[in-house]
């Protein structure tokens, strides 16, 4: 067969579809690192360059009052007194602009725009760190959504404020443990427009008015989920508005002087109530601010901005309570909000426009320069013309006096303002805009590689074929999978993908035997005396054959749908579940308390265990002895059951209660450690072996035949058909040798096949261990309902057979592909694994290293292995779709089995080529559809929460089961080298 | 000659014993049974809706999603004795060879027995594709009878208590008659409709008739009306391609 044209083309396909995911994630996730160092008072960013302590200096508000009014656009806050007719979301906010004329030294009202993405979590994180947030900012704890990076929350709490939080509960899991008193309230049902609004209302009055608070964030969100649920053009947009109208006044009228009032939308919205692009709907919100004491110098004058990046707020607010600037803000200080110099206002204290802005202006360039020592993707030229900008910007700056002309001091408040935005749009280029360059590149590319994909099976089926079908295009099969594909473009389908892969998986599978019925063949035809005579007619197959081969595949089915139903007990459950009772399996033997059940479940995992080790013994038994010397068979017989062995003994050491066996408590440490690693090793071993030495595994129970040359009769237990024909000729002899050795051939050849798949699956298992053994039942279940996939195929293609449609080549239709790609999607969520990323099981790492590790590549393979266990397994595994079949026939006239493969070495390739690339179509179109899904759905209210961590797995998951695919070809590969070369061996014997 | 002993029954029961039996495989027969076929299509159809209009006069309250298991088994029962009565009245249904009343008996004892195991397995595999196992088993249930009113029933009528018939029926060359045509597609028509019926049900659109099992039963009655109008239609526009092996 020709291998490397094989392989060399499953490579570059897969590097094709490697080249477009890397291409769309690389313009869709933004990637940022965190800079994890915090501002102090101590810095030495003071307007004089002299230390002095910054926090202890008078700040101007003691208070402030930050209310976050969720998508508050900027158009819902503008006041038109000359629209007549006004769309529901028009001039409900009077309140604002009414204030903004009447009092301009006390309020302004400000067109606030966020960066993209606008998505109310990146958002927080933007206007308190003061950074521009991204989907990923490395070097965050993924398993927790904590802010760790530098914040004005931080920085406030740190410096003696009282904070006070109400409102949306993303802010406790952003800011665990940062407020004295928090009322979080939860933000997750889009349909609920009241239940965060009504429950801040409650106690937000009765806070105000008390003395024990210095800052309260109130964060409402009847505003944005309006927007989802109506949109913006709809009467209850109108009424909520009104609503937040008669909130912002009730506020103002309780506000004391010392208080600064902050009323700001986090994001805005599009024409259909969405958010989370880059639109310039999306990102204009409103910031409004007031105070009772004057604010700002006077009206608005020509200079000062329309426009406010959300950014700027934070420096503003930290400079106006006496706070360090966070260290990762690049924003700058609203200016109007400051003196100018030379100003004097008696009563109020603090910074004026240019000592502001040069302790902003220090604090930026010392980030700057610290995250350009991070990492590497700030263009180095942009980076040095800013250095060249500080460093001129610095000189002028220490070279001023206080005396210096109103016009040089102007100057240099402009300079310092450009160097400021100039970093931010340096920073903003790198971090802040998706690539919509990229992102179509690798969506094309993806689309071409699946279109490839499908047209090289459809290209060697027909090879396989002898050029048949090259045109037929199949419609019925793939159904099932753009159902699953087109699934994942919905958010409710991907949340509840668990059951929805089953549902499909079991109507795929019950559809098997409805079409076999609907093509005649899952009963023995009727015998019909109309019927043309025998003769032209292929012989009509035994009734009791067909009859018994349709009873296999009604119980594999059996058994499939059982597993199915069973495996759903193993499921975890999202956040977005509600109702849903994660499985009892999920939990660490450890942890249960109740001890009869944890004795339960540890025996019933042992038996799981030790049921699964027996079927993959007894099945290797039933194609042979394991009783050679060959180091393969040696692995095949004992390393299994001494994995078992291992495993069994470390779930109960990891089961037992740390202080119920004090004296042995070191005993029990070293058996932590020992155990899964020799479990590793021992399935390392295992798998090296299989590799060195894929055939030898019966050399010994062939020995006689090769020894003693042409004398087919000394095989020892030859079947009698061919015994009959022996002795007759030398050449007949020859003829009926090669199917009898083809025949031990087979079993060897099965074996290994049937030993990688063995290997391959205890791995995982050891991974699982860790974290639950109820996982082993899973496994079981995996096991249990891969057999039984593969008997369906091969009934099914039997009854085919039987009924004379066989085509008579090898190649695998779709169905049983797809029910495999399907499968595997499956036992991924029936391990317990969701695509979401707190649900990664981290324990996985520490399983054999309790201690923790040095490097990263360990531990992150040891979770990959855990989390993308099935896929692994699925993908070695499916070169067996091909073998079984053949396999199967064991009762044939005929019976030389894969060997047929051997025979056809051209159709083996075209048919391995096909059933491999069909396959990989197939994983292909679900990674297109969840790109698809990420690209077109960028708005969508759920994409960083549910359509890019989807995309992430099955981008992975895609990654691990091609390269396992691989795997599974090269063995296969490898097998069929060793036999050939056996079997050069043995031929010259066999003529002589 | 003839294989199967039933179709000449059928065949006599319902055209007079003058005709001959090979002209009731010539097309033109056909147009008979595709009207009586369409007309009794349509009696079946109207009693889905009698049974949705109905109780809404008499029931106060009474609502396709409001009190659901009424609809549904107001819908069962209409379909039911409709399709027996019509059936019946056609004079598809009996291969009576013998006209013992213990074995009309019989047939009647198997038929209830066919009745309740097709219920059972309705159930059964409405829970494995992912219905709550205990907390909504009377729906399931209902629906289960639901289907069976609408599919097994129907084989009941067509076919006789037997099973072998009715799998043989289900294959490309097993109908052996327009009724077992129709009977093809109205099944089909009905199971893929409460196949279809269940996608809607993960979607978070709080629809009343997302709850399980309404969207199913909807589904399941949808497709089983849009059966009963393409089955005459279909075979109507294909009576040229079908030959029936009526010999
Ligand atoms: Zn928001
Ligand atoms: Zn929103």
């Amino acid at each position: 067969m020709k291998r490397l044209p094989v392989l060399c083309l499953l490579l570059w396909l897969c590097a094709l579809f490697y080249a477009g995911i890397y291409l769309f994630v690389s313009g869709f996730l933004l990637v940022r690192l965190e800079v994890n160092r915090t501002s102090g008072c101590d810095d030495v960013l003071q307007p004089s360059g002299a230390r002095r302590d910054f926090c202890g200096a008078e700040p101007r508000f003691r208070r402030t009052l930050l209310l976050v009014i969720d998508a508050l656009k900027i158009d819902f806050a503008r006041f038109d007194p000359d629209n007549k007719s006004p769309r529901p979301y028009e001039n409900k906010l009077p309140v604002l602009e009414e204030t903004a004329s009447r009092r301009p030294a006390h309020a302004r009202l400000y067109s606030f725009r966020a960066d993209p993405p606008t998505t109310t979590m990146q958002r927080i994180k933007g206007f308190t760190t003061g950074s521009l947030p991204t989907f990923i900012d490395l070097g965050n704890n993924f398993a927790s959504t904590a802010i760790l990076e530098d914040n004005i929350i931080h920085q406030l709490g740190n410096i003696g404020k009282r904070l006070v939080f109400m409102g949306d509960d993303t802010w406790e899991n952003l800011f665990p443990n940062k407020f004295q008193r928090s009322l979080p309230f939860p933000s997750f049902n889009v349909k609920d427009l009241h239940t965060v609004d009504n429950g801040i209302l409650q106690h937000l009055y009765s806070t105000m008015v008390g003395e024990d608070w210095d800052v309260l964030v109130a964060h409402f969100l009847g505003v944005d989920h309006c927007g989802h649920r109506f949109g913006p053009d709809h009467p209850a947009m109108g009424q909520k508005l009104t609503q937040m109208d008669g909130v912002i006044r009730s506020v103002m009228e309780r506000l004391q002087n010392d208080t600064l009032l902050v009323v700001m939308g986090d994001h805005g919205m599009t024409d259909t109530g969405d958010h989370g692009g880059e639109s310039q709907k999306e990102t204009d919100a409103a910031l409004f601010l007031y105070s009772p004491t004057p604010l700002f110098p006077g009206p608005p004058s020509q200079s000062e901005p329309e426009v406010v990046p959300q950014t700027d707020l934070v420096p503003t607010l930290s400079l106006l309570l006496g706070a360090p600037i966070p260290y990762s803000n690049v924003g700058q200080v609203l200016l109007p909000l400051f003196p100018a110099e030379g100003q004097t206002e008696g009563a109020v204290t603090g910074l004026s426009q240019l000592e502001a802005l040069w302790v902003n202006v220090k604090q930026v360039n010392r980030f700057l320069e610290t995250y350009s020592s991070m990492a590497r993707d700030i263009p180095s030229e942009s980076l040095a013309a800013l250095r060249d900008h500080f460093s001129r910007l610095s000189a002028t700056y220490l070279a001023s006096s206080p005396a210096s002309s109103p016009a040089s001091t102007r100057e240099l408040v402009e300079s310092m303002q450009a160097y400021l935005s100039s970093v931010r749009e340096t920073c903003r280029a790198t971090w802040a805009r998706f690539n919509p360059l990229k992102m179509a590149a690798g969506l094309a590319v993806l689309a071409l590689a699946c279109l490839l994909c499908f047209l090289v099976s459809q290209a060697s089926g027909a090879l396989a074929a002898g050029g048949r079908g090259l045109l037929t295009v199949p419609l019925k099969d793939p159904v099932f999978d753009s159902l699953r594909c087109a699934s994942l473009l919905s958010d409710s389908y991907v949340i509840a993908e668990g059951r929805v892969v089953t549902f499909l998986l079991l109507s795929l599978g019950l559809f098997v035997p409805v079409r076999l019925n609907w093509e005649g063949r899952l009963l023995p035809p009727l015998h019909d005396p109309q019927k043309p005579p025998a003769g032209l007619l292929p012989p009509a197959p035994p009734p009791a054959a067909v009859r018994r081969e349709s009873y296999v595949l009604l119980g594999c089915l059996g058994l499939l749908v059982g597993g199915a139903y069973l495996s759903s007990c193993f499921h975890a459950c999202r956040e977005e579940q509600g109702a849903c009772q994660p499985s009892p399996f999920l939990a660490p033997l450890a942890r249960l308390q109740d001890s009869r059940r944890k004795n339960l479940q540890y025996v019933m995992s042992l038996a799981a265990l030790g049921l699964w080790t027996y079927l993959l013994r007894r099945w290797l038994r039933h194609y042979g002895n394991l009783n050679a010397s060959g180091g393969a068979v040696l692995a095949a017989r004992w390393v299994l059951p001494l994995v078992a062995v291992c495993l069994g003994l470390h779930w109960a050491v990891s089961g037992t209660p740390e202080d119920s066996f004090r004296n042995l408590a070191e005993l029990i440490g070293v058996a932590q450690v020992a155990l899964p690693r020799a479990a590793f090793a021992l399935l390392g071993l295992g798998m090296a072996l299989l590799w060195a030495d894929p055939i030898t595994v019966f050399l010994k129970t062939r020995g006689p035949a090769p020894g003693r040359g042409s004398h087919a009769a000394a095989i020892p237990p030859l079947p009698p058909r061919y015994r009959a024909s022996t002795g007759i000729s030398p050449h007949a002899e020859l003829q009926h040798l090669i199917p009898q050795i083809y025949q031990r051939m087979r079993r060897s050849l099965e074996d290994s096949e049937q030993m990688g798949a063995g290997e391959v699956d205890t791995r995982p298992a050891v991974e699982a261990y860790g974290l639950g053994t109820g996982m082993a039942m899973s496994f079981l279940l995996l096991l249990l309902e891969m057999g039984a996939l593969l008997h369906i195929h091969a009934s099914a293609t039997s009854l085919a057979g039987l009924q004379g449609a066989h085509s008579g080549d090898f190649s695998v239709p779709w169905t049983p592909v797809v029910l495999w790609s399907l499968a595997s999607s499956q036992f991924f969520h029936a391990t317990g694994h969701l695509a979401t990323f707190p649900s990664i099981q981290w324990a996985a790492a520490f399983v054999g290293f309790p201690g923790g590790h040095a490097g990263t590549l360990l531990p992150a393979s040891l979770v990959a292995l855990n989390t993308f266990s099935s896929h692994i397994l699925f993908g070695v595994a499916c070169p067996l779709l091909l073998f079984w079949p053949l396999v199967c026939e064991d009762d044939a006239e005929d019976a030389v089995m894969e060997m047929r493969l051997r025979e056809n070495p051209q159709q083996f390739s075209s048919a391995l080529l096909q059933l491999s690339t069909r396959y990989l179509t197939i994983l292909g179109a679900q990674v297109l559809a969840s790109v698809c899904a990420a690209a077109v759905l960028r708005r969508h209210l759920m994409v960083w929460k549910v359509f890019t961590p989807k995309l992430m797995f099955e981008a992975s998951g895609f990654l691990v089961s091609s390269v396992s695919l691989l795997v599974g070809v090269s063995l296969v590969m490898r097998v069929d080298l060793a036999v050939g070369r056996w079997f050069r061996r043995l031929l010259p014997d066999a003529t002589r | 000659m003839n294989v199967n002993p039933r179709r000449e029954d059928n065949c006599f029961s319902f055209f007079p014993s003058t005709f001959n039996l090979r002209s009731f495989c010539i097309p033109i027969m056909w147009d008979h049974e595709i009207k009586a076929m369409a007309s009794s299509h349509a009696i079946i159809a109207s009693s889905v809706f009698m049974a949705t209009v109905v109780p809404a006069v008499f029931i106060r309250g009474f609502s396709v999603y409001g009190t659901h298991l009424l609809w549904l088994s107001s819908v069962t029962g209409a379909v039911s004795v409709v399709n027996v009565a019509v059936f019946w009245l056609l004079g598809i249904s009996q291969p009576t060879k013998k006209h013992t009343i213990g074995y009309k008996l019989s047939r009647l004892v198997r038929s209830c027995l066919y009745l309740l195991l097709s219920c059972l397995f309705y159930h059964t595999v409405v829970v494995l594709y992912g219905a709550p196992l205990i907390e909504s088993a009377l729906e399931t249930f209902s629906l289960a009878v639901l289907l069976t009113s609408l599919t097994t029933l129907r084989c009941l009528c067509v076919l006789g208590p037997n099973v072998q018939a009715w799998i043989r029926v289900f294959s490309r060359h097993g109908a052996m008659s327009v009724w077992d045509t129709s009977l093809q597609i109205t099944v089909a028509c009905s199971v893929i409709g409460a196949w279809l019926g269940a996608f809607p049900i993960p979607l978070d659109w709080d629809r009343p008739w997302q709850v399980w099992p309404v969207s199913c039963s909807l589904g399941s009655v949808i497709g089983y009306l849009t059966g009963l109008v393409v089955a005459p239609a279909w075979i109507h526009f294909h009576r040229k391609q079908l030959t029936y092996k009526c010999k």
